[in-house]
């Protein structure tokens, strides 16, 4: 399984190291970085590298490569989803997966490595259990632990990992006890030229915030459960129950996490909320050309379309952007080529415009294609997919929890093609 | 108060702090030589900080004592975050902060220390500073000092051993946690001196009454094994006991530890396999994704191919007709075909229908396709594509295109692999082609992958919407992505016929793009697809040669000139203007180029020589001098080839065949097809290449392989209970004439008795029958005793024979009965065996030999005969002298009363050991005094232990069981004699059985049995083989083979069973005691129970719990003073262990009310320590 893991940072560097076996010299990385140079972008750096003696499985979060070394066959997807979850510890410990955090925690991060993995095979991934041997660091925590020379390791010893609930802490205890439960839908569509709709789908999450007195069993139904026929479950809720009834049975864990995540595929009516006129040009005489877009608003549900961004990849030869909107800021990057325009809020009596000129390179030839359009959006209070939640109930305890539910719709890979 | 108290120590310690920062800079600076600090990494870091803690070094300095400000450094030292930062801090005073007595300073100390493993500097000179505090009581420094522990151990390996005792002290804590820690550290730590240790602590571990500590045991077995692979037997066995674990937490280590160790032993898995179907869901995600993978191998060797009709149509074509078609067509290749079609028509004839275990593996998984975690989904999914039905394979694909939604990493493998199920069943994604359409942002890698699958799905419905789309990918700004968009076209172009025409009118179009690269790949895809239809294209052949002037790229100019060369007919005027040009840039061409201009040089000589022969000589004079020897070498060809000279008649006439040969199209294939031999979603197969570890996707089995391994019995334990007993009946029936014919020839080399028995059998021939029929004399023997006894008491000795087996047989069962029949015709084989080896032996024995042969014979036909000749040979006992007798009587009620137990009724006693097992001996117990041979013949009989070598269901059919005979084994007196006993309950026959390649510990020996060359089905069959066990109750593990398999087997001795009894005489008793005191001598108090306080039961437990002989007290009081009361008399026993022959003395000393005294002296520690032990239980149960 994995062998030793490398943090690396986007210059290069290598800042952290962890072996679970025999050490492996951090020479093995000069693959990487070669394929790193070769990539450019690194994105483009493919996950999984083959080299004489080892096998490098990487994944590329917050700017940071976290690089694992194989030697035997093994899942790739297997590690790559571990990799994946050792950095969401990380962004749930420190609040951000970034280098300097983890260089700040050094021995926090090297203490839940430790616990994360045993020989190399996943022994404790569940944040609860975590937080319960080694405490996340608070502002308070450090002042008190500078003080008395303590540290965020838990003296007491981790019982989660016996029970038969490891995502649940034993012992929990909130004078308020409230549970929140967020519908955030994104919408990931592509656009084309005329305006009609190449493809749509609904990306659909239920995050949950659960501060719950002891051991609740939470049920959550819906109003219209026959929309959901693709989901996947955080590991507390009850297969069966879903395959039956429809509905939500579970023992939450403590704290934030994400219940659970479905996605309503084209074939469905995907609403789309707004309509996008562009027309960008570029002339094929002159190093310049013209920008027009205008956003109105097309299926919103009544609802208020808010936090409007449109994002344009320019093509490499456009030097400056000289536009003028009618609503909102724009900005255009020179280095990367983006230009950004934060619209706002839609008003649908007076549609938001950019226009203006793009000046670029004298002597390089027109682009071959014009760049495409990238949306961001929210509408509050609102699933598009007109999913419901009907109601919370609970067992097991006595008390009666406060309950929320909260909807969001936003764009998710949005694209606008010119 | 004490926080007040840190805070006003800090100071001193800050200064100190401070100081140290100041010197480390310095030297910092110095060290950045390359050679010091090769990575640049740090040295960056270092420079970057440096600012920082010049800020410290001058607070410090200017400020003297100022206190206000060393405060401030040490507080942001002594957060988690000061650790980083402050860390080069010297060894020295690293070591001093460890060995300092505060949990704070050790705290801090290692925090550094693991900042600095973290960052990959080596710390490892602080090892014994850092392994002191192994032991230490806070939690933390604890915790920070394994970590470091792990990571130097190896390194450091004698002072790694100083902090074992640590841990083991650990693994007997009270609390499960320490436990499990414990053993996590000590297994991780590889040193290989330890291995034993931690083999110990595993075993341990792995019967553990929590699931947490087993669950440990399970992750350290590939840890041992990566550092010993020696130990892999005794793993497997372990890995086996933990398979049976019923807990959820333990099975996905446990199955990961079988997938590391042993994942061949696919066997290991039948009984286990729908304990781990049910459980799937509940195991944690990491667990599931193991299973998952190992179960859908062991599926592919233990079930039949669900789709095994459909996948033969598929096979002979694209449908039904190419199928029935290539019958009548081909005739050839017909056979395959035939049996083909045979095999499928039989598949007809008989309905498949699933096994419902594999069934069971299917509907268990299929909820975790909605898994949040990718590697279970896609776990789930090429088990499905691997396993499933045809018709049921489709659901995989929603779990799957959900996956593309999820980190650009999870999407480039799940493409992958998509891409591989889609060109072997594009029915499933079709309904999700736009799923797959790619969008600017995506990385390229993903937009070429997705490329792929919307290729792989194309066909004649969907190809216009997919062109369409291809058109935009065209116009994308990314290079790398239109080039392989224009491939993408082209296979679809070649793929689909109808579409062909306007892919190419699209590939003409983009010839006139901007970008040379396009351009270039373009030019690549157009002279595949001319080459299909070449006649109907000639205007862009001549399209393409105008070209040439502009396009640079090398594969592309190589491209025209090939495709002007092949089809020069179509373009005769064109043609030789290209060559002219060629020929004049010829040396600044890149090499693929120049090799296409003496192609089409060649070509057009050979069709056009009239215009083009100067050209062509021209252009090969130049390639002649070229610096490439490949070019030179084509110029030398070529020129034989075509110019006719006097030399090269024969090859220059077909020179036009050669090159202007008709050449078939190229086909555009996937570069995932044929990917699918590998298990999907492996490593192996993201890389299509074979990776280390990687265990191959097995055949489907032509026929499926006996489901009835994977039944576990609820009721296992009343099976065995039965099975148990009906060995036990049979054991005496099997094996009582060996026994006789020892105990007769015994006798019979005794003057005393010779008058009696007219037979007179050498020790040597005993010897050979022991080895082969070598059964569980003994337990004849008790019945031998218990017979002559009753002969005693009724002088019609054979009816009251034919009682005793009465009486047998009807507490047995009736199936036991046909076992003891079975039984009885093995008996005929050994019997033949003996033959055979008696005839080995010299002549004169021939007579007694046939007459004992005779007798076994009458045993199993006429039991009259049989006990005839019993009563003869008792005759001799029943003379000893009267007191005995009657001894033996009062024991012998006894007896008889243990005989109406069904469950002890064929007694099975060692006595008769005692009495044949040294001839010597024997003799001496003889010559000393009457009341000799009392004592030891009436040792009662205690039960005869079998122990289970090979269950039924892991043996698949097959179970065998031993125990151990306690008889020498004459080949070699150094080995214990072990019989196994063989029971063939399949249905069909084993043959062959034999043991092979014992893998043993050191010292150990074995003999193995005689090969056994059919056991028909339900037959069973007995051997013997003998063991040195080199006085180590260690294992032997052994391999017992079958014609078709193999099975790993252990046979672990009773510490009893490794010793043979010796006579001694109560004052040579004493005399070894004395010898043996001290450190050898070993001392229990116990208390009998009120039942056991007779000397009849202590010597029937202690020698049924060790084989030994008791030494003869006639006269206990004046012998012992040391337990005066004449009533309570001690008991002496004597033996030797089997291979070093070391003396094991035991007495018994029995006391008022039960208290007794066991002492046991023994030069070997261990076998004495474990034989009180084993003693102590045997006399207080």
């Amino acid at each position: 399984m994995i062998h030793s893991l490398f943090l690396i940072n986007h210059t290069g560097d290598i800042f952290l190291e962890k072996h679970w076996k025999s050490v492996i010299s951090r020479s093995v990385c000069d693959y990487f970085f070669e394929a790193k140079e070769k990539a450019e972008d690194p994105e483009n750096v493919p996950p999984v590298l083959y080299t004489p003696h080892h096998y490098l499985v990487s994944i590329y979060r917050g700017k940071l490569f976290f690089l694992s070394v194989i030697q035997t066959e093994v899942s790739p997807l297997f590690v790559i989803e571990f990799l994946h979850r050792v950095a969401d510890i990380f962004q749930d410990y420190f609040g951000e997966c970034s280098e300097a955090v983890i260089k700040d925690n050094v021995v926090i991060v090297y203490a839940l490595l430790e616990e994360m993995l045993d020989n190399g095979f996943p022994l404790a991934t569940e944040s609860n259990v975590l937080k319960e041997m080694i405490r996340p660091p608070t502002i308070l925590r450090s002042v008190v632990n500078t003080l008395t020379g303590g540290s965020n390791v838990g003296d007491t010893l981790p019982a989660g990992q016996l029970s038969n609930i490891p995502w649940r802490r034993a012992g929990v205890k909130y004078t308020n006890n409230e549970a929140y439960f967020d519908v955030i839908e994104e919408i990931d569509a592509i656009v084309d030229k005329s305006g009609t709709t190449v493809f749509a789908e609904i990306q659909g999450v239920i995050e949950a915030c659960v501060r719950l007195t002891g051991m609740p069993d939470l049920t959550l139904s819906f109003m219209n459960p026959r929309l959901l026929d693709d989901v996947s479950f955080h590991p507390c809720v009850r297969f069966k129950r879903w395959e039956s009834e429809r509905v939500l049975s579970f023992i939450p864990p403590d704290g934030n996490f994400r219940l659970m995540s479905y996605h309503v595929s084209s074939q469905n009516l995907v609403a789309i909320p707004v309509y996008v006129k562009q027309n960008i040009s570029f002339l094929e005489t002159g190093a310049c050309g013209r920008l027009d877009i205008t956003i109105g608003p097309k299926q919103t549900m009544g609802k208020m379309v808010e936090g409007l961004k449109v994002t344009i990849h320019m093509p490499k030869m456009v030097l400056s952007v000289n536009l003028t909107a009618t609503q909102g800021t724009h900005t255009y990057d020179l280095t990367a080529k983006v230009l950004v325009w934060d619209v706002g809020k839609l008003n649908p009596q007076k549609l938001p415009n950019l226009r203006g000129s793009l000046s670029m390179q004298s002597g390089a030839p027109k682009p071959e294609d014009n760049p495409s359009i990238n949306m961001d959006l929210k509408i509050q209070q609102l699933a598009i997919s007109g999913l419901k939640v009907s109601r919370l109930d609970m067992h097991g305890e006595k008390y009666k929890p406060f309950k929320g539910v909260k909807y969001l719709t936003k764009a998710g890979k949005f694209q606008v093609r010119t | 108060m004490t926080a007040m108290q840190k805070l006003l120590q800090l100071p001193v310690n800050a200064v100190n702090m401070v100081k140290t920062v100041q010197s480390q800079v310095q030297g910092q600076e110095e060290d950045k030589s390359p050679v010091l600090s090769p990575d640049s990494g740090q040295q960056t870091w270092y420079s970057a900080l440096q600012p920082d803690e010049l800020r410290h070094l001058r607070s410090g300095g200017t400020g003297g004592g100022g206190g206000d400000q060393e405060e401030r450094a040490t507080l942001e030292e002594g957060g988690g975050g000061g650790s980083f930062q402050t860390q080069p801090l010297r060894h020295d005073d690293l070591k001093e902060m460890l060995d300092s007595n505060k949990d704070s300073l050790k705290l801090e100390a290692m925090k550094r220390i693991v900042a600095m493993i973290a960052r990959g500097k080596n710390a490892s000179d602080l090892f014994p500073a850092v392994v002191k505090n192994v032991a230490c009581k806070n939690i933390e420094v604890k915790k920070l000092v394994y970590v470091y522990l792990v990571r130097y151990a190896e390194e450091q390996q004698d002072l790694a051993l100083l902090s074992i005792s640590t841990f083991q002290r650990g693994l007997k804590d009270p609390n499960q946690l320490i436990r499990a820690s414990a053993l996590r550290v000590l297994s991780s730590i590889r040193v290989t001196i330890i291995v034993p240790i931690m083999m110990l602590a595993i075993k341990e571990a792995a019967s553990d009454m929590s699931p947490y500590v087993r669950k440990t045991a399970a992750h350290a077995i590939p840890k041992l094994y990566s550092l010993d692979p020696e130990q892999k037997d005794q793993l497997i066995e372990v890995i086996e006991k933990l398979l049976a674990d019923k807990t959820t937490l333990v099975a996905g280590s446990v199955v990961m530890a079988f997938e590391e160790v042993c994942p061949e032993r696919i066997d290991l898995i039948h009984k286990n396999y729908r304990k781990l179907c049910n459980l799937l869901i509940d195991v944690e995600e990491w667990g599931q994704v193991v299973i998952i993978n190992m179960l859908t191998r062991y599926a592919r060797t233990q079930f039949l191919n669900p789709n095994l009709n459909e996948s033969l149509l598929e096979d002979g074509g694209s449908g039904d007709k190419t199928f029935y078609g290539s019958d009548e067509d081909e005739d050839d290749d017909e056979k395959e075909n035939k049996e083909k079609a045979e095999a499928a028509a039989l598949a007809k004839r008989k309905p498949y229908v699933m096994d419902p275990d594999h069934r069971l593996l299917l509907r268990n998984t299929k909820p975790l396709l909605q898994s949040r975690n990718a590697a279970v989904v896609m776990a789930v999914a090429q088990l499905y594509f691997h396993l499933a039905p045809k018709a049921e394979v489709g659901v995989i694909a929603k779990a799957l295109v959900r996956l593309l939604r999820s980190h650009s990493e999870v999407q480039f493998v799940v493409l992958q692999n998509v891409a591989t199920m889609t060109i072997r069943r594009r029915g499933m994604f079709e309904p999700y082609l736009k799923s797959f359409y790619i969008r600017s942002t995506d990385p390229t890698l993903i937009k070429i992958l997705k490329l792929e699958v919307l290729t792989n799905l194309a066909n004649e419905t969907n190809i216009s919407t997919i062109l369409r789309e291809f058109q935009t990918y065209i116009k994308s700004m990314d290079k790398d992505f239109v080039a392989a968009t224009i491939q993408a076209i082209g296979r679809c172009a070649t793929n689909i016929g109808e579409v062909r025409d306007t892919c190419l009118n699209g590939l003409v179009q983009l010839l006139s793009n901007r970008d040379e690269l396009v351009v270039a790949e373009s030019v690549v895809v157009i002279k595949k697809l001319l080459q299909m239809q070449p006649e109907k294209h000639s205007d862009i052949i001549k399209h393409m040669a105008k070209l040439t002037d502009n396009i640079q790229v090398p594969m592309a100019r190589a491209s025209i000139l090939w495709l002007i060369g092949e089809y020069c007919e179509h373009v005769p005027k064109i043609a030789p203007d290209v060559l002219r040009k060629m020929a004049k840039s010829f040396t600044y061409e890149e090499d693929i180029v120049k090799l296409q201009i003496l192609n089409l040089a060649a070509k057009l000589y050979l069709t056009n020589s009239k215009q083009t022969k100067l050209l062509t000589q021209y252009v090969l004079n130049l390639a002649k001098y070229d610096q490439n020897y490949d070019i030179r070498d084509r110029a030398r060809f070529i020129r034989q080839l075509i110019v006719p000279t006097e030399k090269s008649g024969a090859l220059s006439k077909y020179a036009k065949k050669l090159f202007l040969a008709l050449k078939p199209a190229p086909v555009l294939e996937s570069p995932f097809k044929d990917r699918d031999h590998f298990q999907l979603g492996s490593l192996s197969h993201l890389l299509n290449a074979k990776a280390g570890g990687y265990q191959e996707l097995p055949d489907w089995p032509e026929a499926a392989p006996d489901p009835s391994v994977r039944n576990v019995e609820v009721k296992e334990s009343v099976f065995t209970l039965l099975e148990r007993v009906t060995t036990l009946t049979s054991v005496p029936e099997w094996t009582k004439c060996s026994s006789r014919e020892k105990r007769k020839e015994k006798k019979v080399e005794k003057p005393f008795y010779s008058d009696s028995e007219g037979e007179s059998g050498p020790t040597e021939s005993a010897d050979s029958e022991t080895n082969s029929a070598s059964a569980s004399d003994s337990a004849s023997d008790s019945e031998q005793s218990r017979s002559s006894s009753e002969s005693e008491e009724s002088d019609e000795g054979s009816e009251s024979e034919e009682e005793k087996e009465n009486k047998n047989k009807k507490k047995v069962v009736k199936k036991a009965v046909k076992e003891s029949e079975s039984e009885q015709s093995s008996e005929e084989e050994n019997r033949k065996l003996e033959k055979k080896i008696k005839q080995q032996e010299k002549d004169s024995e021939t007579v007694s030999d046939d007459e004992e042969s005779d007798s076994e014979s009458s045993q199993s036909t006429s039991e009259d005969s049989e006990s005839e000749a019993e009563v003869k040979k008792k005759a001799p006992v029943s003379r000893t002298p009267p007191k005995p007798v009657k001894k033996e009587k009062k024991e012998m009620s006894l007896l008889d009363l243990d005989d109406f137990e069904p469950a002890t009724s064929p007694q099975v006693t060692p006595i008769s050991t005692l009495l044949s097992n040294s001839l010597v001996t024997d003799l001496e117990g003889l010559s000393l005094s009457d009341s000799v041979l009392a004592p030891s013949t009436i040792t009662p009989s205690g039960t005869l232990k079998s122990y289970e070598l090979l269950h039924r269901i892991t043996g698949e059919g097959l179970s065998v069981e031993y125990c151990f005979g306690r008889q020498p084994f004459s080949p070699d007196a150094n080995m214990v004699a072990v019989q196994l006993q063989f029971t063939n309950n399949s249905t069909s026959e084993t043959k062959n059985l034999h043991m092979k390649d014992v893998k043993l510990q050191s010292g150990m020996r074995v003999k193995e049995f005689p090969e056994i060359e059919l056991l028909p089905a339900g037959d069973t069959a007995s051997a013997v083989m003998g063991i040195d066990f080199c006085d180590s109750t260690q294992a032997a593990n052994l391999q017992l083979c079958t014609s078709t398999r193999k099975f790993f087997v252990s046979i672990q001795p009773p510490v009893g069973e490794l010793m043979r009894p010796v006579f001694l005489t109560e004052n040579e008793f004493k005399r070894e005691q004395g010898q043996l005191m001290g450190m050898n001598e070993l001392t229990e108090k116990l208390i009998l129970d009120a039942k056991y306080r007779n000397e009849h039961a202590i010597v029937q437990r202690v020698t049924t719990a060790a084989h030994l002989s008791r030494v003869p007290c006639g006269s206990d009081n004046e012998c012992s003073p040391s337990v005066p009361p004449p009533d309570h008399p001690a008991h002496r026993f004597a033996g030797r262990t089997v291979t070093s022959g070391s003396l094991v003395l035991v007495t018994v000393a029995t006391g008022e009310e039960g208290v007794a005294q066991l002492t046991v002296n023994c030069e070997k520690m261990v076998i004495g320590t474990m034989l009180v032990k084993d003693i102590l239980l045997a006399l207080t149960q």
